[in-house]
């Protein structure tokens, strides 16, 4: 009961901030003075048709309160407009762009949540020693970097070898599957590595000292004082209680990789979601900004309660 | 680093802390201690000497051409020309001077409105601190970049407006320190005895609470200016900044957009993010060192994580009788 209580909290507040989220959307794009939108001077070659259908579907001749119900319910259908620079729905864009932006993004995250563990494991439980300086001075650094600097440094190093720009070589005609899949795999490298080595430095610290916290405790004296193998005290004693620190951290970096993705794309010219809001920028394609803008803050705070719940899961005693 | 701040039994430490509240002196004693804190201090006060003196240090003027485009590395130019001819070494002087204005500014911002909320909603608790509290968690779970993106743009490009941008977004993780200090200091005898003898709230708050967090504001501080003049290069980046003002994110920009790389004009590409790097590694270095120096458990972990080994009793004669034949004295203890 009390289990059901908190995750049922959780969820509501979590659906509370989306709600915040959506209405912030409006306020920003369609409320706002000049707003970006719905304001039809920003169309490109409006027909007077294409003016009268867009006044009727943002419902631009009523009230702004009967134009925020109407934007509820065009979103509740998915419906996010029309892209002034493709001229397809935003909806459809977006759902490309983030078939793409997904895979890339996980396996940069993935690479540094397994390296940046054993770094800062290892950061930690040598503290003081060269052990320490190898691990900790390699992520700092690249914790200091600008993610679209390093991606410009990677295309320096490794350009001659790897593809920097795009998904995939447009000059492969007919691939097989499997010439395909390698194709998007070489491509990924570099965009995933870069936002990887960002990542790592971040996670590399935090795990640090997060273990420092845990290996101060009497717990870790305790088992020390049994006898118990190092590998032993590090897995279930103190990684284990440095778990809750590490995964709420984490969970806090979405909005960094979110961000880091936008850069990571810009600079590898990846056609996912971060690309779309560069592209967006440029042509002042406000209606693919606004989908994008909400589908990132959407998306963000989803996998934010995500955390919360593993949180939960982890450690009981906070419900 | 130990005796910078002695175990005082609670009540004294109170006293003493209502005697004389200085912890900033202290925390300039710890920081003067750590080698690491130093160096960052040190590399950051040269790096804002030199922005402020940018017109006397920097070679050339920052809007001049002074020779062909991408020239590489000279005597007279020594890190080489950008794509307009510029002179990459001046660029980045007067571009260090911008960043680090926006990253201070900007986190000024961040610190007085963090601090002002995480203070009223700590000291106050019961519903200010709920609502204030539900207001910074929306901002700590939406993802922020996107978010100045769009207002950024909206807004429309100048110093000014990213200034305010990063520092009215970027306040969230002071505020819920703040909160959780003044929380603490709320319960303790110091404040409750001000509070007796009839102390108004604002008293409390300016002359008791904020001496006593202010520590905390400050690491925070240094922590948060790496943050904003990242923000200002991604910004940047995106082609969202000044274009009147050469920033270290739009010398980024500009070797990006106008194909430095292609030009193998590595000089133009490496220096701005290469000095951002230096910026950040040198705001950490201080920022860790001083949140170190406030938080007790880390140095205990630090006595304790030295790496020993139980001995079992056997062993442990064992080595005794081997020390004893070799130098003929007991020396058993000496460390492995």
């Amino acid at each position: 009961m009390h289990r059901g209580n908190y995750v049922l909290r959780r969820v509501g507040a979590a659906l509370l901030t989306m709600f915040v989220a959506v209405s912030l959307n409006f306020v920003l794009f369609r409320a706002l003075p000049g707003s970006a939108v719905t304001n039809l001077s920003h169309v490109p070659n409006a027909t007077p048709a294409l003016r009268a259908a867009l006044t009727r579907e943002f419902g631009l001749n009523r009230s702004l309160g009967s134009q925020y119900v109407l934007y509820l319910w065009q979103l509740l259908h998915l419906n996010l407009g029309v892209s002034y620079f493709n001229q397809q729905p935003v909806f459809s864009n977006l759902v490309t762009a983030l078939g793409n932006t997904v895979p890339m993004v996980l396996l940069g995250t993935v690479f540094s949540i397994i390296f940046g563990v054993l770094t800062g494991v290892v950061a930690a439980w040598r503290r003081g020693t060269p052990s320490e300086h190898v691990s900790v001075i390699p992520a700092l650094g690249f914790y200091a970097m600008p993610v679209q600097w390093l991606g410009l440094m990677l295309i320096i190093v490794f350009g001659s070898v790897l593809p920097t720009s795009g998904r995939s070589n447009p000059f492969l005609i007919n691939p097989t599957p499997i010439q395909h899949l390698t194709d998007v795999l070489e491509h990924m490298i570099l965009p995933s590595l870069t936002l990887g080595l960002v990542l790592y430095g971040q996670y590399t610290l935090i795990v640090r000292s997060a273990m420092l916290e845990t290996l101060g405790e009497d717990y870790v004296l305790t088992a020390k004082a049994i006898g118990y193998s190092n590998g032993r005290i590090i897995r279930r004693y103190a990684f284990r209680n440095a778990m809750l620190p590490i995964v709420s951290v984490i969970a806090l970096s979405l909005g960094f990789i979110v961000g880091g993705a936008i850069l990571v794309e810009t600079v590898f010219n990846w056609p996912g979601i971060g690309l779309a809001v560069y592209q967006a920028l440029l042509e002042r394609d406000y209606p693919m900004l606004q989908g994008a803008f909400l589908l990132l803050s959407v998306s963000v705070i989803f996998f934010n309660l995500l955390a919360d719940l593993v949180y939960f899961k982890l450690d009981p005693r906070i419900g | 680093m130990l005796s910078a701040q002695p175990a005082l039994p609670v009540a004294e430490q109170d006293a003493a802390a209502d005697l004389s509240p200085s912890p900033l002196r202290e925390l300039w004693g710890s920081v003067r201690g750590s080698p690491s804190g130093m160096t960052g201090l040190i590399v950051l006060v040269i790096l804002i000497l030199l922005a402020i003196a940018a017109p006397l240090v920097a070679p050339y003027p920052p809007n001049t051409q002074v020779g062909a485009p991408f020239s590489p590395p000279s005597v007279h130019h020594l890190l080489g020309l950008d794509d307009g001819g510029y002179d990459v070494l001046s660029l980045l002087i007067y571009g260090l001077r911008v960043s680090l204005l926006v990253g201070f500014a900007a986190t000024f911002i961040a610190s007085v409105v963090g601090t002002l909320i995480g203070v009223v909603a700590g000291y106050f608790g019961g519903l200010v601190d709920s609502i204030l509290m539900r207001i910074t968690d929306y901002f700590l779970v939406v993802p922020l970049l996107p978010l100045m993106i769009v207002v950024a743009d909206l807004w429309g490009s100048s110093l000014v407006h990213i200034i305010v941008v990063i520092g009215a977004l970027s306040w969230t993780m002071t505020a819920i320190v703040i909160r959780a200090q003044a929380r603490t200091l709320r319960e303790r005898v110091f404040i409750r005895r001000s509070q007796a003898l009839g102390a108004s709230d604002v008293r409390v708050i300016t002359r008791h609470l904020l001496p006593q967090v202010m520590p905390l504001v400050v690491a925070n501080t240094v922590l948060n200016i790496s943050y904003a003049i990242f923000t200002e290069t991604a910004l940047s980046f995106l082609g969202l900044g000044d274009p009147v003002q050469v920033s270290l994110g739009t010398m980024i920009e500009h070797a990006f957009l106008r194909a430095a790389i292609s030009a193998g004009a590595w000089w133009a590409v490496i220096p701005p993010g290469a000095l951002v790097a230096i910026i950040v590694v040198a705001c950490s270095l201080l920022g860790r060192t001083i949140e170190d120096s406030l938080n007790p458990r880390l140095r205990t972990a630090y006595l304790s994580v030295r790496s020993f080994r139980m001995r079992s009793a056997e062993q442990a004669r064992a080595r005794a009788r081997q020390a004893r034949t070799q130098s003929g004295g007991g020396d058993v203890d000496s460390p492995s």
